[in-house]
């Protein structure tokens, strides 16, 4: 039966190519014409192409297209589409009543998103990805605040910054290097530091931090009150509890009271910052961000 | 071979001219178009009530949303692996019926045969059977012609727009689309969607056909690797019916008369006594169209018939075939099934134990934990909770574990979070341990997290990790 097939495509001409794989032999049989056509079509296709969208390289770029495509101002004109969609919910982020913000959640929900960009692009460098801070820079998950963790605190510190020459407006205050500049002689400073160490729950020499008490109260309760337990309003970080910016052990102590700290942040708002500063919309989400980071009041 | 000898690389497609034939495939397969098209066409009309914000449509690829509703059940993007598992059945499917039954669906089944068939139907009851379609496609363009060809093409044209048309029904909500449609105010989408398949539908059913089958799908080449000798095939018996010839004298001669009733009948215009080749599509319209010859000059039906391989051999050997249903029931037949149905009966099981909450918890490790001004040490956790109702849920969260942990949720002094309507919520869970607890100064601890919806009384729990201040 198959010998008879064989015959007849042979009549038509086609035979076999020839090949032959354990008695599997393959027809020579024509293309379909239309497939020729489809052919020519896609090389037609592909010709306009070339001529409508950016194609050939030249020597430093690609013929441009008849129809000026281009993908990087494909990205801008999406980038622009998105900020004139949000541009209503950033005039309204810009001069809401931060005090509201959480009642709003559409708002609520722009300001932490965009607030989260701000901080990774902005504060990470010094407060971490996390804002788990590092020596010297304060951890913005935990409940203290050097200077107010109320939302609006917060805003404030971002917009001037701290100790900066930028904003004349920046939080501003300054511990004096009791031991630097011969204010308190080293058993005053010693003494001082194990008061410090008995108010914080750590352990401490009795008798030193019994004659520390007086030298505390002479030197550090303006700023840091009689109770030890700090002022935000100056900067003045407890000295009662589990958190230290630089240390809570008796040399790092020692050292704070010798020579002083001076931590410095910039002041991020635009007025500031003529090249890279936040916008008020900005300052504004980063705050809303920080704040619900787990430490805001 | 001298040059000018040498045949075309291109052949021309050869117009096919079917003739209409009757008996129990075709029977059987005007059932299977009338079934498929019915479901197919009718099905996004089908109203199905969910309750308020929810589309009342039975079946519906929500794409915009990014659900798929299927009469009762709705499976979100998260749910995918029902797809998956759908697909992975429908595969397993496919090498069912191919290793058992040959290429059933492409004779049945498939949307191109469908489709062509009903074109063809279309094409017979427009311009006569065969012969005179032969007559008419070998005149030359009068108006009667013209006349004929527009008048096809136009009921081509109503069904390929009626094909593409309750394609697009599965993804928006059928009847709202259908007004906009006429009141052209629906999506572009919708109009190109519609636009190509009607196309599509035109060109394929009307003038590719077998082209389709033969050239452009993948499916007849895979089939091959699935069938073997126990497969059933349209088959012709050439040792009872050949040598094959006309006349009133049988002397000599095989039961064949060859009156060319099988290649007539072809829709794809081949000769099913050349033996199994690719361009079948096992229709069975050449058997009908031989049993009725046979009856007609008194011989026994099946001279072309559905075979397998070993029984050509049994046959020649004077043995009778085997019965059918040896042929579909073997190891390899019931191996398939077998993976089917446990595919299938796990995703039955799936649908019915999938949690009826949505949540996941990540703990953040960026810092592992934080420690407060009291000493204690808190770790957050990240939980986003699905609410998948038509309306806000509040959903209480609670802790189990060591019984010095204590959970807060940021924002809130309660326990409670709401929900809203079809979304997913992000909220910020802090565990708090205090100062000198064994949490706190433990490495890991194990929590786990309860989540309640207070409306239906679901429930379900995750189980994270407690990061002390001993890492």
């Amino acid at each position: 039966m198959s010998d008879k097939t064989t015959e007849k495509k042979s009549e038509q001409g086609y035979g076999t190519t020839g090949h032959s794989w354990d008695g599997i032999e393959e027809w020579n049989n024509p293309l379909p014409r239309w497939w020729l056509w489809t052919f020519y079509a896609t090389v037609i296709w592909g010709l306009i192409y070339t001529i409508l969208y950016p194609a050939w390289p030249l020597i430093d770029r690609a013929t441009p297209g008849l129809l000026g495509y281009n993908s990087r101002l494909e990205v801008q004109e999406q980038i622009e589409a998105f900020k004139r969609k949000n541009a209503a919910l950033e005039e309204k982020l810009a001069s809401i009543d931060l005090n509201e913000i959480r009642s709003d959640a559409d708002l609520y929900n722009y300001a932490i998103r965009s607030g989260a960009a701000v901080f990774r692009t902005n504060c990470a460098q010094c407060h971490g990805s996390g804002g788990a801070g590092a020596k010297g820079y304060p951890n913005l998950l935990d409940d203290e605040w050097l200077w107010g963790g109320t939302i609006e605190e917060i805003a404030y510190t971002v917009h001037h910054g701290i100790r900066n020459e930028q904003s004349p407006d920046a939080r501003w205050s300054e511990m004096p290097a009791f031991g630097r500049d011969e204010i308190l002689d080293e058993e005053q400073i010693a003494n001082v530091v194990h008061y410090v160490l008995k108010i914080s729950g750590q352990n401490h020499d009795a008798a030193m931090a019994a004659g520390g008490e007086q030298v505390f109260l002479d030197n550090c309760t303006s700023c840091h009150g009689e109770d030890g337990k700090g002022d935000p309003s100056v900067g003045a970080p407890d000295l009662t509890n589990a958190i230290w910016l630089y240390g809570g052990d008796e040399a790092t102590l020692t050292e704070t009271v010798t020579n002083g700290r001076f931590g410095v942040m910039p002041a991020w708002h635009e007025e500031f910052r003529p090249a890279g500063g936040l916008t008020d919309s900005q300052v504004n989400a980063v705050a809303a961000y920080v704040h619900q980071l787990g430490g805001g009041q | 071979m001298a040059k000018q000898d040498a045949p075309s690389l291109y052949a021309a497609r050869e117009p096919i001219f079917p003739r209409r034939v009757k008996g129990r495939f075709r029977t059987l397969k005007w059932w299977i178009m009338a079934i498929t098209l019915g479901i197919y066409y009718i099905t996004p009309w089908i109203r199905w009530d969910r309750g308020p914000n929810l589309p009342d449509q039975a079946v519906l690829v929500d794409l915009a949303g990014r659900r798929f509703f299927f009469f009762w059940i709705e499976i979100w993007p998260h749910e995918f692996y029902f797809i998956a598992g759908l697909l992975i059945m429908a595969g397993l499917g496919l090498f069912l019926f191919t290793s058992a039954l040959g290429r059933v669906w492409c004779g049945y089944a498939c949307p191109q045969t469908v489709w062509t068939d009903l074109f063809i139907l279309v094409e017979r009851w427009i311009e006569g059977d065969r012969n005179a379609r032969v007559r008419l496609w070998k005149s030359p363009w009068t108006l009667r012609k013209i006349r004929l060809r527009l008048f096809k093409w136009s009921v081509w044209l109503l069904i390929g727009l009626a094909t593409g048309g309750a394609w697009i029904f599965y993804f928006a909500d059928a009847p709202t689309l259908a007004r906009d449609l006429v009141h052209l105010s629906a999506p572009p989408v919708a109009y190109t969607t519609m636009g190509i398949l009607t196309a599509t539908t035109f060109i394929f059913g009307g003038f590719m056909r077998e082209q389709v089958c033969i050239y452009m799908c993948p499916w007849p080449r895979i089939q091959a690797a699935m069938m073997d000798e126990d497969t059933l095939t349209v088959a012709y018996r050439w040792w009872r019916g050949e040598p094959r010839g006309k006349g009133k004298n049988r002397e000599g001669l095989g039961d064949c008369i060859d009156c060319y009733a099988c290649v007539n009948v072809c829709p794809m215009g081949i000769d099913i006594r050349d033996g199994q080749q690719m361009a079948c599509i096992t229709c069975a319209l050449c058997i009908d169209a031989c049993d009725e010859v046979m009856e007609r000059i008194g011989k026994p039906r099946g001279l072309i018939d559905y075979m397998a391989l070993s029984d050509e051999k049994r046959e020649l050997q004077g043995l009778p075939p085997k019965p059918i249903w040896q042929h579909v029931f073997r190891p390899r037949t019931i191996l398939y099934t077998t993976l089917w149905s446990l595919v299938g009966v796990g995703l039955l099981v799936a649908l019915f134990i999938r949690s009826p909450i949505d949540v996941t918890v990540a703990p953040v490790r960026n810092p592992l934990y934080v420690t407060l001004s009291d000493g204690s040490i808190r770790n957050t956790y990240d939980m986003r909770i699905r609410n998948m109702h038509g309306e806000a849920h509040p959903f209480n969260i609670s802790l189990r574990g060591h019984p010095s942990l204590r959970l807060e949720l940021e924002g809130t002094p309660y326990t409670t979070v709401t929900v809203p309507a079809d979304q997913t919520y992000l909220q910020r869970v802090y565990v708090i341990a205090p100062k000198g607890s064994e949490p706190a100064q433990s490495e890991r601890t194990a929590v786990r997290f309860w989540i309640e919806d207070t409306i239906t009384g679901d429930r379900d729990y995750r189980d994270s990790t407690f990061f002390g201040a001993n890492q």
